[in-house]
């Protein structure tokens, strides 16, 4: 049987390097938006300022990228080197977005970026405004692939399992990249992105303003980051991803874990806005209730039922049997391939075989577990439901501050008063959050997925490699280590940077001037 | 599907060797310069320029490695399995290089600090030389045969050790590695760089192009002589891809029997020796382009060469031949193969496209005056 430290080891380092690496996304997402429309403002107007704003946030945007870049390419290979059996069992589908991303998107930024820091001089205006808008493209083209192969770890739509060469394979390749669950992932994940680009320009914006540096640069990039980030908070929520939740039945448990709904409720189910889920005795303490919304948010519909923790409980240990059947026939199979009757029977209850899978935690073999082992198996169907229940209010409470923040700040702007300090101070101070509200919505979408490494195919424990726990601590110390001093790194060059500021000089109010001292440079190389 | 399953497999295990041989003649100059960084350039001006001959076309190169981790996945899942979770130690050291290797690019010179530069340019240096070596030791034991083997649901078990994987073949095939990519960095520099770093890179590549010639050579004997892997029965090049349906055995000097099969083959690894021998011709006569030239088609002809002695092997198990995986039973589904060729025939042009324009852009030396204009 498979060691549960090693399991537990696998999934710590798998979660801190995707969520480490998480910080360097979003940012990448949004940043390169944003400066994408400043150089387009550049190069329409002719205002120098303009690619001065461009210059500074690029190369904040550049020490984020290399360390997105650096972590990323542990993601890449750790499914190899960390989920061995996951990579046979469902590298058949799992593998073709990952590749697709490296050949569309990852191909196109990594090779462009360069050009966007040494090409100012080698390119005309036009030229590099189309490197950036292709840097920006390939990033966001890159989360859509990245996110259909998550997607399908959720909701593993146009796959079946092959008895013939034991893993999952694709029979409906269409059916995996408009799975309706990846969907709704990439543009909620896109538009926080977007969402923390913005904070991050607005925040630090604000910072200069309340010091009177750098203002016409920091005002201008206020007013961008206040009207991008009005445009990307109201979509995050608006296009908030438990949309896919009613889909499938471990999605609905999520759903119902989010809600910490025990009981399934009449349509439209009421949001609980404050309760304690108490996993033990299986229901919520101090509940606070707002009738309609949840079946709305989550149904988008006043008559569809969501369906309460319980019940879906009790759907599993009938899965679990089911899934018997079919673990039964495919061990026929692999001493008989010719069975006809045991492939048949394979066919009618393939649907349910990870729930079987599920008992090899337990027992060598599924079809030895007593009721009692099914019952224990049937419980691990519920993660913590405390954790989802509040990781969710926080991200939500986190999603309508922000429509807040910059609803008043475009309107601040737009009025064109003056910003009141009490107002930057805010702003400032807001930048840590889109970063704590994706991570705390990444633990919802993953945490809330276990037991499962696909949902319903796969459990997570049988995922692993067969490594050592002694190569696990070796490199889990190592990543923490390096993470870490690389971290404490860009921190501080970060903060070595914004506080050095743009390098133009602090009159770049008068464009002018400006324009008159820098166009030669900047004039179209000769062809 | 266009084609039959047998041929997708054969154009994807050709397409895995592309990819391959694509990520060292590119990325291979952006290691080899790494690792010649400390030798070839003496003052922080002639680092500077040094590293700027890389710095706008290193992120893009090393795309070909991430791509090359996403193809094995998705069209030799069985062999991203088993190679990166046995290899696991060897991996987590290249994952380590890669991992300080942009960020060593990206923040080196944003502090004007000897002691922190001096650190960042150790730690580019040791990104370019502990992944070409790894990569070397890495191939010389695939062709001895990795213990490995799967039980009845196909999940991977490897039973041998970190430091069992550096035995002298191995060692000799990460030195082969590392000269190869030195020679390749070598000639890269002369082509991009002037004055003193040029000049030094140019009696290193000349020492390097003369390892690679005696040591592939000496590679070459002793693969002659060592067990390789051979097909008795079982093997259906359009079955299903399950490698426990086949029977193997070991015999010596089978690895070089598709040579004797098809003789054309020899010339393979002779455009290995003929590349490397271009290599040093053009830098005894400062030639930059023909050296670079003579150590592209080196760093190509090395990788075939180990890629058609195999052939069909791919992954062979030295614990349970019977279990190695083959380019006939180790391939993802015919359907897939098909889905993943129509995206690389679309997307792959595109990609050379617009890879070919930016270097031509980029076009030119890069010399110590101009560094201060740019980012690195």
């Amino acid at each position: 049987m498979i060691d549960a430290t090693l399991v537990e080891l696998s999934r710590l380092q798998f979660a801190m390097t995707a969520m480490y690496h998480f910080l360097f996304v979003p940012l990448t997402l949004g940043l390169s938006f944003m400066i994408a429309i400043m150089e387009s403002v550049y190069v329409m107007t002719g205002r120098t300022i303009w690619r001065d704003m461009t210059k500074f946030w690029g190369l904040l945007f550049g020490i984020n990228f290399a360390m997105g870049v650096a972590t990323g390419i542990v993601m890449e290979f750790q499914f190899g080197t960390n989920w061995a059996y996951y990579s046979h069992y469902v590298g058949d589908i799992f593998g073709a977005p990952l590749a697709i991303e490296g050949l569309m998107a990852f191909f196109l930024e990594a090779t462009l970026v360069g050009l966007f820091f040494f090409g100012w001089d080698k390119l005309s205006k036009v030229k590099h405004l189309a490197v950036t808008w292709l840097v920006a493209l390939g990033s966001n083209l890159s989360a859509l692939w990245i996110l259909v192969a998550n997607g399908w770890m959720q909701n593993p739509v146009g796959s079946e399992f092959n008895p013939d060469t034991m893993r999952m394979e694709v029979v409906d390749f269409a059916a995996v990249i408009f799975n309706p669950v990846a969907q709704a992932k990439f543009v909620h994940t896109v538009a926080a992105g977007y969402v923390t680009g913005a904070v991050f320009v607005l925040s630090i914006s604000a910072w200069y303003l309340l010091r009177g540096r750098h203002e016409a640069l920091a005002k201008r990039s206020f007013t961008v980051a206040a009207s991008f980030g009005l445009a990307a908070a109201l979509s995050v929520v608006v296009l908030g991803d438990e949309s896919g939740y009613t889909i499938t039945d471990n999605q609905k448990m999520k759903l119902a874990m989010i809600e910490g709904m025990w009981e399934t409720e009449e349509a439209p189910a009421p949001f609980a806005l404050f309760g304690i889920p108490d996993r033990e005795a299986q229901e919520t303490h101090y509940e606070v209730k707002i009738p309609w919304v949840m079946g709305l948010i989550a149904t988008r519909s006043i008559d569809q039922e969501i369906p309460g923790i319980r019940e879906l409980i009790s759907l599993s240990e009938l899965h679990i049997r089911d899934g018997l059947l079919a673990y039964d026939a495919l061990e026929t199979l692999k001493v008989d391939e010719n069975n006809a009757q045991a492939r048949q029977t394979f066919l009618e209850n393939q649907e349910y075989m990870g729930y079987a899978l599920m008992l090899k935690k337990y027992v060598e073999d599924p079809r030895d577990a007593s009721d009692q082992q099914i019952a224990m198996a049937t419980r691990d169907a519920l993660p913590n439901v405390f954790a989802l229940f509040w990781s969710f209010r926080f991200m939500v409470v986190i999603g309508f501050y922000m429509i807040a923040l910059f609803g008043l700040a475009f309107y601040l702007v737009s009025l064109r008063r003056q910003v009141p300090r009490w107002f930057l101070r805010v702003a400032f101070l807001t930048l840590p959050l889109p970063w704590v509200a994706a991570e705390l919505g990444w633990l919802v979408a993953e945490y809330g997925r276990q037991p499962w490494v696909i949902e319903g195919v796969l459990p997570t424990f049988l995922g692993v490699s067969s490594l050592t726990v002694t190569d696990l601590l070796i490199t889990v110390a190592g990543f923490l280590v390096i993470y870490t001093t690389l971290a404490i790194i860009e921190v501080k060059l970060m903060l070595k940077y914004i506080r050095k500021g743009p390098e133009e000089e602090e009159s770049a109010d008068d464009p002018a001037r400006l324009d008159e001292r820098f166009s030669p440079a900047f004039t179209r190389p000769q062809e | 599907m266009l084609f039959d399953y047998d041929v997708l497999r054969l154009i994807w295990w050709a397409l895995l060797g592309v990819l391959l041989v694509a990520f060292a003649v590119t990325d291979g100059f952006d290691m080899g310069v790494a690792a010649l960084l400390p030798a070839v350039a003496r003052n922080d001006g002639q680092r500077r320029q040094v590293i700027n001959t890389v710095g706008p076309v290193w992120e893009g190169n090393q795309v070909w490695f991430i791509l090359g981790g996403g193809a094995i996945f998705a069209a030799w899942p069985a062999l991203y399995a088993v190679s990166f979770s046995g290899f696991y130690l060897a991996m987590f050291l290249i994952l380590v290089a890669l991992i300080i290797r942009p960020v060593a690019f990206k923040f080196r010179s944003k502090r004007d600090d000897a002691a922190w530069r001096g650190r960042w340019d150790a730690a580019l240096c040791f990104s370019g030389v502990v992944p070409a070596l790894i990569f070397g030791v890495a191939v010389g034991n695939v062709l001895q045969g990795v213990p490995f083997h799967f039980d009845s649901d196909l999940r991977p078990f490897y039973t041998g050790s970190f430091f069992g994987l550096l035995n002298p073949f191995a060692l000799l095939c990460g030195l082969v590695s590392l000269a190869m990519l030195i020679l390749h960095g070598a000639t890269w520099l002369q082509i991009k760089a002037d004055g003193e770093p040029a000049e030094r890179a140019r009696r290193f590549g000349l020492i390097a192009a003369a390892v690679v010639i005696v040591l592939f050579a000496i590679g070459g004997f002793w693969v002659s002589n060592m067990d390789g892997y051979q097909v008795v029965g079982g093997l259906d090049p359009v079955g299903p891809s399950n490698p426990l349906r086949k029977e193997m055995t070991t015999e010596a000097g089978a690895w070089l029997a598709n040579y004797s099969a098809q003789p054309l083959l020899w010339l393979v690894p002779l455009v290995g020796f003929a590349g490397a021998a271009l290599a040093m011709l053009g830098l005894y006569a400062r030639i930059g382009a023909l050296s670079f030239l003579g150590s592209k088609l080196s760093v190509a002809a090395i990788i075939t060469t180990v890629g058609v002695s195999m052939f069909p092997v791919i992954l062979p198990s030295s614990s349970d031949p019977g279990h190695s995986l083959m380019v006939w039973d180790a391939s993802s589904s015919h359907y897939t193969l098909g889905i993943m060729l129509i995206a690389t025939v679309i997307l792959l042009p595109i990609v050379l496209l617009y890879t070919a324009w930016v270097y031509k852009v980029l076009w030119g030396k890069v010399r110590e005056s101009d560094v201060n204009k740019d980012m690195y």
